[in-house]
């Protein structure tokens, strides 16, 4: 797939990746890559393989078909959707930090400080709130000075001002590392903003491209509107619509052609990415051109 | 003191410090039901020592080993992990009995191997002992770091460019090693005790892993001193006494604790 390459040196890339869980397609034929410094976002409703493709990404699952490439050496900081504390095994915050490898005080507490944590050394992990828990996850993902940032529904449980708060304090860790960050999330809304691409996953790619091109679509306002119920329709109409990346400007109605010059408008106002994605953005204006069906249907 | 007793001693605390260690690992991962299978698999390694002629912690270390490898083969799959363990657990254990009791010519007195017989130990078999409790010692202290980020979250460790599996490994070949070590000690059946309870009683006290695991091997050894202490006294089993004591001091601090959780 030459249109996901970037011009920038990819820091990960996935090449035709398939896996299956008891002969289930759970992921199916996925390329996806990300560049240095890129905040990417894959968004997709439940079982669409969002968190099976991170998994493989990390190199937790070995996928059946299809290959993984990483930059020789690099450095993951990786954030769980969940993290089961045992409650046998005691552990303190700044213990925590210090998994896998072992850290310096001052760069512990600066970043605690910098999760607006300052202080919380001693507490167990086990007596944190939700969100304080995935700060100190962001905290110590951050600690490993990692390349690319990997996070798994990273606020889940949060409040939508918790939630907020956490994805402008991820958007601060890049810019301070400028390290990649790869978000797995449902919360599309709030994503939007600080994602540089995104990614609609079903299984396989379904569209990918900047968040001005979602935001472009007519469907957009839907999928504010009604919430889960609006994105999982978007999504499944992505989904049965079978477009191909390799083709040529969508041959589809006259949705292909109605959406073309919304492209290009909106292309001038993203400035982080080149010419590898035209046909992405042709993806996602294709959905768009279907979307009065669902207006239709409202 | 005479110097069976001295011996006992040495060679319960040892026995206590490594299996309070590991234990901690096994409570963390919830392996106790591990813990036991890999325990029960030594009677049919006592066995087969007998049958071969070869020294009981071979036997006994062998067996365990065996039995470890495959319980670790069989967790990577999706059976039920405590039908699968009970199974093993508990097949075994009577496998190794029925082997016993075929061994021709041989009467064996399976009291010794089923809840240990420590005031038996000689010299060397102290040296075994101690021996394999440095070992367990120097494994986790080496590999404490990764077993931690995997006991964690296995995910977490694949992020660090740690094998979560390779881990695993790690730990189930030390279990089979601590099964050989307190064969004579606490006997096949209360194995599993001395894994998991200073290490549960460990829990309450402590704040960090390390401090858990320290303390594990210190209520280990205390339990293990008193035990003989026990067991001389009122002339009851030194095993079973160890047991009774590590108990003890579970139920001492987790009253404690409740008491204190009141007030506060």
């Amino acid at each position: 797939m030459p249109g996901l390459q970037c011009s920038r040196m990819s820091l990960l890339a996935a090449t035709a990746v398939t896996v299956r869980f008891g002969g289930q397609h759970v992921l199916q034929n996925v390329s996806m890559s990300i560049a240095q410094g890129e905040i990417v976002t894959i968004v997709g409703p439940n079982g669409s393989g969002k968190s099976t493709l991170l998994r493989v990404l990390i190199g937790a699952l070995a996928p059946v078909g299809g290959a993984v490439q990483r930059k020789a050496g690099l450095r993951i900081g990786y954030v769980p959707q969940r993290l089961h504390i045992d409650p046998t095994l005691p552990l303190t915050v700044r213990r925590f930090l210090d998994l896998p490898r072992r850290v310096g005080q001052a760069d512990a507490q600066a970043a605690l400080a910098q999760v607006g944590l300052a202080g919380m050394e001693g507490q167990q992990m086990t007596n944190l709130s939700g969100g304080q828990f995935q700060r100190v996850l962001l905290a110590r993902a951050v600690l490993g000075k990692p390349d690319i940032l990997m996070l798994d529904e990273p606020t889940q449980g949060l409040d939508q001002p918790g939630s907020a708060g956490f994805y402008r304090q991820i958007e601060e860790v890049r810019n301070r590392l400028g390290c990649a960050v790869l978000m797995v999330s449902h919360e599309l809304h709030v994503v939007m903003a600080a994602s540089d691409r995104v990614i609609c996953l079903n299984g396989h790619v379904c569209c990918e491209g900047t968040p001005e091109v979602v935001r472009a679509a007519p469907a957009y306002r839907e999928l504010f509107g009604t919430g889960t119920g609006g994105a999982l329709a978007l999504y499944r109409h992505e989904h049965d619509h079978d477009h191909d990346h390799s083709a040529a400007p969508a041959p589809g109605p006259a949705g292909g052609a109605e959406n073309r010059p919304e492209h290009g408008h909106h292309h001038d106002h993203h400035h982080g990415h080149d010419h590898g994605h035209h046909h992405q953005h042709h993806h996602a204006a294709a959905g768009a051109g279907r979307a009065p069906v669902h207006k239709a249907a409202e | 003191m005479d110097d069976f007793i001295v011996r006992a001693a040495l060679a319960a605390v040892g026995t206590a410090v490594g299996a309070g260690l590991l234990g901690c690992f096994v409570v963390w991962r919830r392996m106790a039901y591990f813990g036991d299978a890999t325990a029960h698999a030594a009677i049919l390694g006592v066995a087969v020592a007998l049958g071969l002629s070869i020294s009981v912690f071979a036997g006994v270390l062998g067996v365990a080993l065996l039995m470890a490898l495959l319980i670790y083969a069989l967790s990577g799959r999706t059976f039920g992990a405590d039908t699968v363990l009970g199974v093993l657990a508990h097949g075994a254990l009577a496998l190794g009995l029925v082997a016993v009791a075929l061994l021709p010519g041989v009467r064996v007195d399976l009291d010794s191997y089923l809840f240990g017989d420590v005031l038996t130990v000689s010299r060397s078999d102290l040296a075994v002992i101690w021996a394999g409790a440095a070992l367990i010692g120097a494994v986790l202290w080496w590999n404490w770091s990764a077993l931690l980020t995997a006991t964690l979250n296995p995910d977490l460790a694949h992020a660090a460019g740690i094998d979560p599996r390779r881990q695993q490994l790690v730990l189930t070949l030390l279990l089979a090693a601590v099964v050989a070590v307190s064969i004579k000690v606490v006997g096949a059946l209360l194995m599993t005790a001395l894994l998991v309870i200073p290490a549960a009683a460990a829990r309450g006290l402590a704040r960090t892993p390390e401090a858990m695991a320290l303390l594990a091997m210190g209520i280990g050894a205390g339990s293990a001193l008193g035990g003989v202490w026990l067991a001389l006294w009122l002339d009851t089993p030194v095993g079973p006494s160890i047991v009774c004591i590590a108990a003890a001091i579970f139920a001492l601090v987790t009253l404690a604790r409740a008491l204190g959780g009141k007030l506060v």
